[in-house]
């Protein structure tokens, strides 16, 4: 049993107001497994709070043309299961940013979801998020979670009923991912999303008691998220990511690129 | 055996459940209330049926195959003939009922994936007979393949819209549906064309397709005095004719069923659709069922000379009737379902779809097991001509 605090919990609880947690997406093994690790370092100097590693899949349904082309390259490369593990035992080594593991529930049942949990849990994985894992079919895999000390994150979206949002909260652990858009992966233009939003930030503050809130889905600047976040616990940002390495990988300075962008998604520019 | 499945879950067995994004679960919990209103609905059936007689051209006819009987030599064959319907293929029993069903939700806009252009072409054809926009998603490589079906599509006023993700075929396709959908939730209904996807659908598209077994069942009685076959064979992709075919039997334990799935160039190599053969459980498309998957869970391309049947996953149902052993799952391959085509051609005058030529050729391995007072059905699923220039290559 583990008796250290989620890494999770922990960066909630001693979380300040004065600025939003950012957690950023990054699809495992892209551009490639050894800047995988060197960027979530690089990351976790460079302000950003909580990473989500993508577990790449051949068919990401929910996913727009980034994240689709960033798990495709992933995939070529030869991306495994025990790759993806090494990534987060190899950032363990010299960071405790927290990591969650994101991604479609196929590649989990290959692998074995019980061994799967007890291997996620033993590198240092702080959580899932499993985004073709409704609270419906959470049963799949909730015991060997739990017994493993790994919370599950569920998401809620703009079309989820106010009741619904209640149970999800309640069976949510970590926090409640709040899907800002009805759609899939991808940066959009800010005003679009922030006034769409509005509506469903007012449910999801009204529902949601339990856990914190993290906003993601569309954003790609500091100004989209301080707008979208202004009554959140903090934002995600992925495909906006993605998008910078896939600009300047593999140029010299690429990695400094990449961290110049993430610190002004954090603190704009000044 | 009572059969009454799915749960209420959406589950045979293992089997189907909603593996979906969260934002689809409103939608399906939606579609399901309406489906379920819908079929205990007097003036739904009605429209459904009068559409099924006056424009699907239902009943379609049991014929018996004297010449493919005298062939064999042993039990009677009758065949069931999906062929005979509007556009071509079973596939419009399915589109009608889901359009209907679209209608009452009040959803104007319509998407579908196809393979092969089947679903694509009765999809497209439903739409155009109720004034209703449509999209269809299909894979580049597959618009190559099957430009016949492309230009009935968009003649019949459809834009079919070319996927050219991933391996640019049914898989690919039915991706970018699904982003469609996810994206479009408010007013889009997804018309899935076979009994596959996240609960209510393999249950729906089933009852949509069960109207085949039902008149196998009353055109036997009529034509032979008795209500079931003593073997009811039909071809599995996604499996919806199969099911359609199967389903009203599944109880009547005498009744032996067999599945054929596409082998391609063999269930042991690399170019296969045969899910069940060679698969194992997992997830994709919504539903938990038997899929072709690598070591690491991503979805291998599936191979058959058949654009319907090379899908790498199969209807959950099916996974389950696997498991049970109520239907033999079988696999059928590419110069095998070849030989079937001329078989049935030759000796019937009937150029089968190559879906259909899957369950023909297996009668060579059934028929010599079987005596003359038996009775087979084959479910003849649809028509060759969409298939002419794949049938001329390899003839």
């Amino acid at each position: 049993m583990i008796t250290t605090k989620n890494r999770v919990a922990q960066l909630f609880e001693n979380h300040d107001d004065s600025s939003k947690i950012m957690s950023l997406f990054l699809t495992a093994g892209y551009p490639d497994v050894e800047s995988c690790v060197d960027l979530i370092l690089g990351f976790d100097k460079n302000g950003v709070d909580m990473v989500e590693l993508g577990m790449p899949f051949s068919d990401p349904l929910a996913d727009g043309p980034t994240i689709q082309y960033s798990s495709n390259v992933a995939i070529e490369q030869g991306i495994t299961m025990e790759k993806i593990l090494d990534i987060v035992k190899q950032v363990r080594k010299k960071s405790e940013i927290p990591i969650i593991l994101m991604g479609y529930i196929n590649p989990v049942i290959k692998y074995g979801i019980e061994r799967f949990c007890q291997e996620a849990s033993k590198v240092g994985v702080d959580g899932l998020i499993i985004p073709d894992i409704p609270i419906e079919e959470s049963g799949i895999m909730t015991k060997e979670a739990e017994q493993h000390n790994l919370p599950i994150i569920y998401l809620v979206a703009p079309n989820t009923s106010d009741e619904r949002m209640r149970n999800i909260d309640e069976q949510s652990q970590g926090f409640v991912y709040c899907v800002s858009v009805t759609g899939v992966t991808g940066a959009r233009e800010g005003e679009e999303v922030a006034q769409s939003v509005q509506r469903f930030i007012d449910r999801v503050k009204t529902n949601i008691s339990q856990n914190p809130k993290m906003v993601g889905f569309g954003i790609k600047s500091h100004e989209d998220a301080q707008k979208i976040a202004a009554d959140m616990d903090g934002f995600i940002v992925g495909s906006a990511l993605i998008d910078t390495i896939r600009e300047n990988y593999p140029k010299k300075g690429w990695k400094d690129e990449v961290f110049a962008f993430v610190r002004t998604l954090k603190y704009g520019t000044e | 055996m009572k059969y009454d499945l799915p749960t209420k879950e959406g589950y045979f067995g293992n089997f189907g459940g909603k593996f979906v994004p969260e934002i689809l679960i409103p939608v399906l919990e939606e579609l399901e209330e309406a489906y379920n209103e819908a079929w205990h609905d007097n003036s739904f059936l009605k429209e459904y049926s009068s559409l099924l007689n006056e424009y699907v051209g239902r009943p379609t006819k049991l014929t018996y195959a004297n010449r493919l009987t005298e062939y064999y030599g042993k039990a009677k064959i009758y065949l069931k003939r999906e062929d005979l319907c509007h556009t071509g293929a079973h596939k419009i029993n399915n589109a009608i009922g889901q359009i209907l069903l679209a209608r009452r939700m009040g959803k104007d806009r319509i998407i579908a994936e196809t393979g092969a252009g089947q679903h694509g072409v009765a999809t497209a054809t439903a739409c155009a007979k109720f004034g209703v926009d449509c999209i269809v998603y299909m894979g580049a490589e597959d618009m190559e393949r099957q430009k016949l079906n492309v230009e009935r599509m968009r003649l019949l006023g459809t834009e079919v819209r070319s996927v050219t993700s991933g391996s640019q075929t049914l898989k690919d396709a039915t991706n970018e549906a699904i982003r469609d959908w996810v994206t479009n939730v408010e007013d889009t209904f997804y018309i899935i064309g076979s009994v596959v996807g996240p609960h209510p659908y393999p249950k729906m598209v089933r009852n949509f397709h069960r109207v085949i077994g039902d008149e196998i069942r009353s055109q036997l009685k009529e034509a032979e005095g008795q209500e079931t076959p003593d073997h009811l064979l039909a071809c599995v992709g996604g499996g919806s004719n199969a099911i359609g075919a199967f389903y009203p039997f599944i109880e009547d334990e005498e009744v032996k069923m067999y599945g054929l799935e596409a082998a391609g160039l063999g269930a042991n190599t690399d170019e296969t659709a045969a899910t069940l053969t060679i698969g194992t459980p997992g997830v994709l498309h919504g539903s938990m069922s038997y899929l072709l998957h690598d070591t690491d869970g991503q979805i291998q391309l599936a191979h058959s000379i058949s654009a319907g049947l090379d899908y790498p996953g199969i209807g959950p149902e099916h996974s389950y009737l696997h498991e049970t052993k109520r239907v033999k799952y079988h696999s059928i391959t590419d110069n095998e379902a070849m030989e079937g085509v001329k078989l049935l051609s030759e000796t019937e005058g009937i150029i089968p779809a190559l879906e259909t030529a899957h369950a023909i050729a297996y009668l060579d391995e059934l028929m010599p097991k079987t005596s003359e007072d038996e009775i087979v059905v084959l479910n003849c699923s649809g028509r060759g001509d969409k298939d002419m220039t794949t049938i001329s290559k390899n003839l």
